[in-house]
């Protein structure tokens, strides 16, 4: 197998002429003599020569011919090795399919941003093909700069492949993949992306811990540095649970309490599966409302005992069942540290100070990371208020002319749990992933079970990395709303199940396959500009100003 | 190569000529060269190139057989020692297929306009002339499809010699090999067949 992948001015690892094929189905090239089908890999980008123009598209399909019908009755006698090398390539040859995506401008220069448009055509017959070089990558997606953020390298090559942030965060995007693929790697590396770039600021729900202080590397006990080591003064550490922060000793900038007047009858609906309410039951905080008051109706309702559940079942009229179970499992909630009774606090509020400020926020779950009911719940609850908050920011800025609110990404693992067809029009994040960019506010799903999002989710999510999946309905779910997905299939399909991704969709000009950066070696932190001790030191004293910017409460 | 032994003696005169291709008789019994050789005829000025398809040795008077003798003889030398007149009376001759011609323009491979003249000169290509034709190996496609020769045996001769001129001669017949492939397309048994010829 070749190794070098094939760059600058070197001699290309294989190459071929093209026979025959159409835009909907790609063009078949058949590979030359000397190309072996081995060295050619599913999804690397492959260039082709036109008459006028340059065309660019991925290796979908690779195939074996053989130009004799009755090769197959009286097959050459490969054991010796002459006949073998005389026989590949001519009476037995190899064919790639190719998809061409992209047209590029021969004239045109690097940096041009109509360098490149889809393709509408094929290139004529008996056009030369081999694999895109350095100079192709960099022309279609851009090179290393403070809007391009190097996040890979293309399948079988060293150059840097490059997404365009800018144009990422207009859109929510998602990272799929079965479950250690690498998504959380991933994900660092987008939020480090998004970060370095400060075209937006970041809002993680960290479930498990990963993105905030450290991460862990799958399949081992080694331990990765997480954005705060990274970026330290640029992120700042939300934390859920007392009890964990304690017990690792850590320091985040702002432990979340959420008051039960906060919670709203929406979120109880959101609860249903966590809670196992019935439909009836999930109505009744409705009426509860209405019975009492907009702020304090949990609360007053939690309060009650169960005979007077009984009677104001029967003053609101409504079954007496439901009512005595959601009383039961809503009396979960009180288990919750972050549950605060006094009411004395603003998270929200804090957490828009620091958005507000530029500063990226990780909450951290903690404990609560493997309690689905507290991570709906408050990742629910906060995005929603922050939303509002969004919007109210948006709306005065329209219409006072005053600048608008950062954009902002808010990042949500296990998105199907909020996102499930049924459940999906009531969270808020259905609305975010609905609207778009009008209200500065975009989505980044990570999650292992895009079959299990709504449809309509999917079709608005608009940049997509994705490992490797092997479950018929996610990739199908994936390929959703994305033209030509059928020839993306056999790509995604012979993914490495480790560092390697397709990226297609909004930020990316044509999908590509790329083998992710490294994240957790020395060097890699280096790149992303991490100080050691010494270093640190001095720039520590010019950041002090930064941290404690805003009195603490 | 750069053992050139520069075979440049005659060989012997053009007794039959037409444009697919050449007869001729040797000056000396039995110093054909071998099945397969690249040899060429003509002056500077026109010079045609033949592939030697085939060898024979045989009375020169066609009503006069050669009949057994000297039974007693201890080797075949002493039966030619015995009756000296027997290289004169036998005589022998080697086909060749047109293959192509040097004119003032360069070397062409494919047929010449018109055939040698008859008692043109008949010389064994030099190894540089046999590399140089076979630069290029289009003139495979006439010993392949030539009628009433060996094809098979002379087309696989024919590039086991030449490879021998050329620097990598492996690569050489695996380039040689691969036109094969193609000119024989449909054709895997005679394909393999020549390819077992060249491997050994």
């Amino acid at each position: 197998m070749t190794q070098n992948g094939s760059t600058g001015g070197m001699q290309p690892a294989w190459s071929g002429v093209v026979i025959s094929g159409s835009l909907t189905d790609g063009v078949t090239a058949r590979l030359d003599a000397g190309s072996s089908v081995e060295d050619i890999k599913v999804g690397t980008l492959a260039a082709i020569e036109g008459e006028r123009m340059r065309f660019l598209g991925e290796i979908t399909d690779v195939s074996l011919e053989s130009a004799d019908r009755n090769l197959g009755a009286a097959p050459p006698d490969t054991s010796d090795p002459f006949i073998a090398q005389v026989v590949s390539g001519t009476t037995a040859y190899g064919t790639i399919k190719v998809a061409p995506r992209l047209v590029l401008d021969k004239e045109a220069a690097l940096s041009d941003e109509q360098a490149h448009m889809p393709a509408k055509t094929v290139p004529s017959h008996f056009s030369r093909i081999s694999q895109a070089t350095a100079q192709d990558i960099e022309m279609v997606y851009g090179s290393e700069d403070d809007q391009h953020f190097w996040i890979g390298n293309p399948l079988d090559m060293e150059t840097k492949l490059c997404l365009d942030v800018r144009r990422l965060v207009e859109r929510s995007n998602g990272v799929f993949g079965k479950s250690g693929t690498g998504k959380t790697f991933l994900t660092r590396l987008l939020l480090a992306g998004i970060l370095q770039s400060g075209e937006a600021v970041n809002l993680v729900f960290d479930m498990h811990g990963e993105y905030g202080w450290r991460g862990s590397a799958e399949g081992s006990t080694r331990e990765v540095k997480g954005l705060k080591q990274l970026f330290g003064s640029k992120v700042a550490v939300f934390a859920l649970d007392a009890e964990s922060v304690k017990r690792k000793r850590l320091n985040p900038d702002y432990m979340v309490k959420i008051g039960y007047e906060e919670i709203e009858p929406e979120d109880i609906q959101i609860l249903r599966g966590a809670l196992n309410l019935s439909e009836v039951a999930a109505d009744i905080p409705y009426s509860l409302q209405r019975k009492f008051s907009k702020r304090t109706w949990l609360k007053e309702f939690l309060a009650l005992q169960p005979e007077a559940i009984a009677d104001l079942a029967t003053e609101m009229n409504v079954n007496q069942g439901a009512m005595a179970t959601l009383h039961r499992r809503l009396g979960r909630l009180d288990r919750f540290s972050f549950m605060d009774p006094t009411g004395a606090h603003d998270s929200v509020g804090r957490l828009l100070d620091y958005l507000n400020r530029g500063m990226h926020v990780v909450l951290e779950f903690g404990g609560y990371g493997n309690d689905l009911l507290a991570y709906v719940l408050v990742a629910n609850l906060l995005t929603r208020r922050i939303h509002q908050r969004y919007v109210d920011m948006k709306e005065r800025a329209l219409s006072e002319m005053s600048p608008e609110p950062r954009p902002l990404v808010i990042t949500i693992e296990e998105a199907h749990r909020f996102l499930m067809p049924g459940i999906a029009e009531q969270t808020i994040f259905a609305t975010i992933a609905r609207e778009m960019r009008k209200y500065n506010v975009t989505l980044l799903v990570v999650d292992q079970r895009p079959s299990s999002i709504a449809d309509e989710i999917m079709s608005q999510v608009g940049t997509k990395l994705v490992c490797l999946l092997d479950d018929e309905n996610d990739v199908k779910a994936v390929l959703t709303g994305v033209s030509g997905g059928s020839k993306l299939r056999t790509v995604l399909a012979s993914l490495d199940s480790k560092q390697q991704a397709l990226a297609f969709g909004h930020a990316v000009p044509m999908p590509v396959v790329f083998r992710t950066r490294d994240y957790g070696t020395t060097e890699s932190y280096k790149s992303f500009g991490y100080l050691d001790e010494a270093e640190r030191k001095v720039k520590m004293e010019k950041d002090l100003a930064d941290l404690y910017g805003p009195e603490d409460e | 190569m750069t053992t050139s032994k520069n075979i440049t003696d005659r060989l012997g005169q053009v007794v039959v000529a037409s444009t697919t291709g050449f007869t001729a008789h040797c000056h000396e019994l039995y110093q054909a060269p071998p099945l397969g050789s690249l040899v060429r005829c003509g002056r500077d000025d026109g010079v045609v190139y033949g592939v030697v398809a085939g060898i024979t040795t045989e009375s020169l008077d066609p009503s006069r057989r050669p009949m057994a003798r000297d039974a007693k003889a201890e080797s075949e030398d002493e039966v030619y020692a015995n009756h000296p007149q027997l290289t004169r009376l036998l005589a022998t001759r080697f086909e060749t297929l047109s293959v192509g011609y040097r004119d003032d323009v360069g070397l062409h491979r494919y047929l010449a306009p018109l055939p040698p003249s008859i008692y043109s000169f008949v010389h064994l290509c030099s190894d540089g002339e046999t590399r140089e034709f076979t630069e290029s190996l289009e003139s495979l496609s006439v010993l392949l499809n030539a009628p009433n020769a060996p094809q098979d045996d002379v087309a696989a001769a024919f590039l086991r010699l030449a490879s021998t001129t050329h620097s990598d001669p492996r690569a050489f017949l695996v380039r040689a090999g691969k036109e094969l492939a193609v000119q024989l397309i449909g054709q895997s048994q005679r394909l393999n067949g020549i390819l077992r010829r060249l491997s050994r």
